[in-house]
């Protein structure tokens, strides 16, 4: 059993069959973590190194759990604090880590396609933790997992990914995982936010009217409305956002069917969500946070494997 | 051994678990995933007819996750299933074949991550012997066998295999 990947860099490069083996071997995670003893000795003789040149608060403490359940040695670099600030370029941080014997790198940072270019220089195994607004796969994973949890199956399932659709990785990486895996896929939000090419790109349905998108979908995947990444104005006011596409419990409450809501954090409340539907019980917000550390066990035990000892 | 041969021993050693745990008093069975759950499903079938039923605390556990050669190979987990604690408890495992002793030293350390038993004693079907690699040795043998390293101890299974014997190739 392996993955046709070395490096987790995007849903894009993962098969089906990748996919399934990875929420199947998530589910034997998340039992684990149920039980007295909630470690297990596999990734003993692992070091792994979280590179996060990016703010994170779920990711990067999701991974470093899984990392400390798996028994691995783990070492924490953030930007702010190193020697990036002093100029150091990102190949020339690595490649100094890496000479210290590091097996695995996680991996977040702001410009797109930095774990690639990483790849393509390094022998380690990488994870790609979330590139500026390309893909964060693991967050794809644990949605999908999430998902197949709650409702019992991926296949047919109607998803709805609502809001920022454009400056968005966990929208990017859950539209190609739920594709590949035979969901039908929708995004929803205002016209500014969703990109052109989107519909013809992935072949799924695009709908600007939140109520119509919810009662077409079985789930609804809420994005952050990513103010720091807009540069320029694409929507009135955060007032008026939350009046035309946020999702209020009122709005929940008419539908003809009882939907699931999703969220992958930081919740901006107010303006994607009321606090009443995040807190109500259609949510699984936090279910998706306890299904991370279980799924991000499968990615890096996963991606382990297969090196002898030399 | 033929299937006829195989029910037999599976009954003895059902008997034998039951001489030494009577109505198995504070003894739960375990079985390792997954070709030692086809031995410890027949036990449990055989010991349901034996004592009460309700009597028999039966899980299954997966090892590998506990497994030392991650590092050559990747293995499918299996279903882990212990809905009962193990604390203070004497645990008696199943497997099917006994060879190198890997696969118990990782069940041992599996068993650990759920409580700490007062006793765990081991049951196989096959024993090869003379080819342990670890210092394990079984409470309760099916059948011993004398056999080297380029041979295979193969057990088929009805459920999966369409028949029941064990081969040595």
């Amino acid at each position: 059993m392996q993955l046709s990947t070395k490096h987790l860099l995007g849903i894009r490069d993962l098969t089906r069959r990748d996919i399934e083996i990875i929420l199947d071997t998530a589910l034997q995670f998340k039992q684990v973590l149920q039980r007295p003893v909630k470690k297990v000795p596999s990734l003993r003789d692992v070091t792994i190194v979280n590179l996060f040149y990016e703010n994170s608060t779920r990711t990067r403490i999701s991974f470093e759990l899984a990392e400390k359940r798996l028994s691995a040695d783990t070492i924490n670099f953030t930007a702010a604090g190193s020697s990036a600030a002093k100029g150091e370029t990102l190949l020339d941080t690595v490649n100094n880590i890496l000479s210290m014997k590091v097996d695995m790198v996680v991996m977040r940072h702001s410009a797109s396609g930095a774990p690639h270019f990483l790849a393509k220089h390094i022998p380690a195994a990488i994870i790609n933790a979330g590139d500026g607004i390309n893909e964060h796969p693991t967050q794809g994973l644990l949605d999908a997992f999430s998902m197949r949890e709650k409702t019992g199956r991926l296949e047919g399932l109607k998803v709805a990914i609502i809001g920022d659709i454009m400056h968005s990785r966990v929208a990017m990486s859950n539209i190609q995982l739920l594709k590949k895996v035979g969901a039908e896929v929708m995004v929803a939000g205002p016209p500014t936010l969703i990109p052109k090419y989107i519909q013809q790109a992935f072949d799924i349905r695009v709908e600007y009217n939140v109520r119509k998108a919810l009662e077409w979908c079985d789930v609804a995947n809420v994005l952050r409305i990513q103010l720091e990444r807009q540069n320029q104005v694409l929507f009135s006011s955060l007032r008026e956002y939350n009046l035309a596409y946020g999702i209020s419990k009122r709005l929940l409450d008419s539908l003809s069917k009882e939907i699931v809501i999703m969220h992958p954090g930081p919740i901006n409340r107010g303006v994607e969500l009321d606090s009443d539907v995040a807190d109500s019980k259609q949510s699984i917000i936090l279910q998706q946070v306890e299904n991370g550390v279980a799924v991000r066990m499968a990615v890096l035990y996963l991606l382990s494997g297969g090196r002898e000892l030399n | 051994m033929n299937e006829q041969q195989l029910s037999i021993t599976i009954k003895r050693l059902s008997h034998q678990v039951l001489e030494n745990h009577i109505n198995l008093e504070n003894t739960v069975i375990i079985g390792i995933q997954p070709r030692g759950i086809f031995v410890s499903d027949q036990m449990v079938r055989e010991i349901s007819q034996l004592i009460a039923p309700a009597k028999v605390e039966y899980g299954k556990l997966d090892i590998t996750f506990y497994r030392d050669d991650i590092r050559k190979e990747l293995h499918v987990p299996n279903h882990t299933d212990i809905p009962f604690s193990i604390e203070n408890k004497n645990v008696v495992l199943i497997d099917d074949v006994l060879y190198t002793g890997r696969t118990i030293r990782a069940a041992l350390d599996a068993l650990l991550a759920f409580g700490r038993p007062a006793k765990v004693e081991l049951c196989i079907l096959i024993d090869r012997r003379f080819s342990r690699q670890l210092p394990i040795q079984p409470d309760y043998v099916g059948k011993s066998i004398d056999s080297i390293i380029s041979q295979k101890v193969k057990v088929f299974w009805k459920e999966r295999d369409g028949k029941e014997e064990v081969v040595l190739m």
